[in-house]
């Protein structure tokens, strides 16, 4: 099969690939109808990310948040035009102890191979999740790789953090803090969910939260039991710093912004209070399904998600995509997603 | 509304030089050129089958090699075409008649077997120009300037660029309309049709253009297949 692959050459200028491929085996034909673009996508775009490391993946299809519907299955599994989400970790060995993101030998795509702007994409049937139709729209879908990222994040401080969950910390009025906030207030109704940003108009979207601050306007009271630091980037040690500074004893963080340069962390008072700090990065197939699971425990959580979608761009060219990625770049709350050619 | 994918392979290839067999059957990349064009309707959702028609003499060679890709397969059959394009057309819809059976709302979306490079978005906008039309043909703007000449030997007209375009192919037809249009022309105006979607347009039936690709190239002459050879990476 003669596949388009839409890569980027170099930043900001995307490429047209036609690519032989075979489509025998087991795997699963997807198209892509919906994918949305992640900071990470734009890094590589904006060309931020250290020139070797651009020089090294270049040209790589980029995006790793997509849905789509089932093109063909050789295994008769999966009936054509079943809606699915689309996993991008991609594992090649099985580990009885650690999670398939963790694992070095796994690839990753959109990083480490090439991402979703193609076509139809061939996905090992493990990849490919099927949802119902009409339970979460494309463009949500689309996005829902993040949510699974906070799921997995969120899975992973359930076996990790002790149990007094009174006060959950997010740091992050983004995306990301909005996501792992709006998860925590389904999965811990019990809990007070407080979300600390630096943007009074951003935070006013966490409507959901039980309260949110200004990261310079804290009540000297405030204390809380665990965090979640969704900042990223220069944000981070701002975030952590101040998680230190709130969390009672043997609280625990966990690390989810990425950052491109090393963080400073105040050491001596995470051994004064005993804390864990706890990196969280990915998700894989299970946590595709919890998240699927909670979405139909909690149908109002992707009517929440959807206030998420930014602008929808019909793509049905390579300059559509870059146009797309140029907008993108410029701050906004929300995400931007791209309707891939003419797909419902 | 029913679809049926119409993949013509008529042609003998006689501009692609002495190569002796038909353009189609050529090797480009890891497959003849006919598999991948045969796949891309294959693998799409939308279609009842893919009926694929051939010269009588090169029915069974299509079938080993299509059946190499697809098994015994009842969603791809292969078939023998007519004399002229519009003959092989007319085959089709007359196998879909016998077979599956035919009403108002049956689609034909035909395709040369010979642009492998067609794209899932052509298909899709083919498929959905059809709900609004009884034909639609794929183009691409003109990028050369047109030079109309009646003799061949000094220019007649110029016509304006903008309002010109290349035909690509799919072309997507109501079968039974098409039929009914093509029998109700006399023999003398079949020889001078120079396309299918001109028995549209002499009877004034609006044909919707869909937009085609550079990349959805004809692979006509040998330095097609050298074209075609480049455009695929790795």
């Amino acid at each position: 099969m003669l596949n388009t692959i839409y890569r980027l050459a170099a930043p900001r200028r995307f490429e047209k690939v036609l690519v032989d491929e075979s489509f025998h085996g087991n795997e699963v034909l997807v198209r892509p109808t919906y994918v949305s673009i992640c900071m990470a996508d734009q890094r590589y775009f904006l060309g931020t990310r250290d020139p070797k490391v651009l020089e090294k993946k270049l040209p790589m299809a980029l995006v790793h948040e997509a849905s789509g519907v089932v093109q063909y299955d050789p295994t008769g599994r999966l009936t054509p035009g079943t809606p699915v989400l689309m996993v991008p970790d991609d594992p090649h060995e099985t580990d009885p102890v650690r999670a398939e993101n963790y694992l070095r030998s796994s690839t990753f795509a959109g990083s480490s191979e090439d991402g979703f702007l193609q076509e139809l994409v061939r996905l090992d049937p493990h990849r490919v999740v099927p949802i119902e139709h009409g339970e979460v729209s494309g463009q949500t879908a689309a996005f829902t790789e993040l949510v699974s990222v906070s799921m997995h994040a969120i899975s992973r401080f359930e076996v990790t953090a002790h149990s007094d969950r009174a006060t959950l910390g997010v740091w992050g009025d983004g995306n990301l803090g909005y996501i792992v906030s709006l998860l925590l207030t389904r999965l811990y109704p019990d809990s007070q969910i407080v979300v600390f940003g630096r943007s009074r108009e951003k935070l006013e979207n966490f409507t959901f939260a039980s309260a949110t601050y200004l990261t310079d306007d804290i009540p000297d009271d405030l204390q809380v039991d665990h965090g979640f630091e969704c900042a990223g980037g220069n944000g981070s040690a701002d975030a952590i710093a101040q998680f230190i500074s709130l969390v009672r004893p043997e609280g625990t963080l966990m690390l989810m912004g990425v950052s491109e340069y090393s963080q400073p962390i105040e050491t001596r008072m995470v051994l004064e209070k005993g804390l864990r700090l706890v990196g969280s990065s990915r998700s894989g197939r299970k946590d595709f399904e919890n998240t699927l699971a909670l979405y139909r425990e909690h149908p109002e959580t992707v009517r929440y998600l959807s206030r998420l979608i930014n602008a929808v761009y019909d793509i049905r060219n390579v300059d559509d995509i870059t146009n797309c990625f140029e907008m993108d770049s410029h701050p906004h709350f929300g995400k931007s997603i791209m309707k891939m050619s003419n797909q419902g | 509304m029913k679809f049926y994918a119409v993949i013509l392979a008529g042609g003998v290839g006689k501009r692609m030089g002495n190569v002796g067999k038909p353009k189609q059957y050529l090797q480009l990349g890891s497959k003849p050129i006919i598999v991948h064009t045969v796949e891309k309707f294959a693998i799409h959702p939308g279609f009842e089958r893919v009926l694929v028609l051939t010269p009588a003499e090169w029915v069974e060679n299509t079938k080993d090699i299509l059946r190499k890709s697809f098994g015994d397969s009842e969603h791809v059959i292969v078939t023998e075409g007519g004399a002229q394009r519009n003959d092989t057309v007319m085959a089709a819809i007359d196998w879909i008649e016998q077979h599956d059976g035919i009403d108002k709302d049956t689609v034909i979306v035909t395709h040369d077997a010979v642009r492998p490079f067609i794209s899932e978005r052509i298909i899709e906008d083919n498929l959905a120009a059809m709900k609004d039309y009884d034909a639609c043909d794929t183009v691409i703007p003109a990028a050369d300037t047109i030079v109309v000449s009646d003799e061949g030997e000094e220019i007649t007209t110029i016509p304006d660029r903008k309002t010109m375009f290349r035909g690509q192919t799919p072309q997507s037809f109501k079968a039974l309309r098409l039929r009914e249009l093509y029998t109700s022309l006399s023999e003398k105006d079949k020889d001078w049709l120079p396309d299918a979607c001109s028995i549209f347009t002499t009877k004034n039936i609006p044909v919707k253009l869909v937009a085609g690709e550079e990349e959805n190239i004809k692979v006509t002459y040998p330095a097609d297949l050298r074209m075609a050879q480049a455009l695929i990476a790795e």
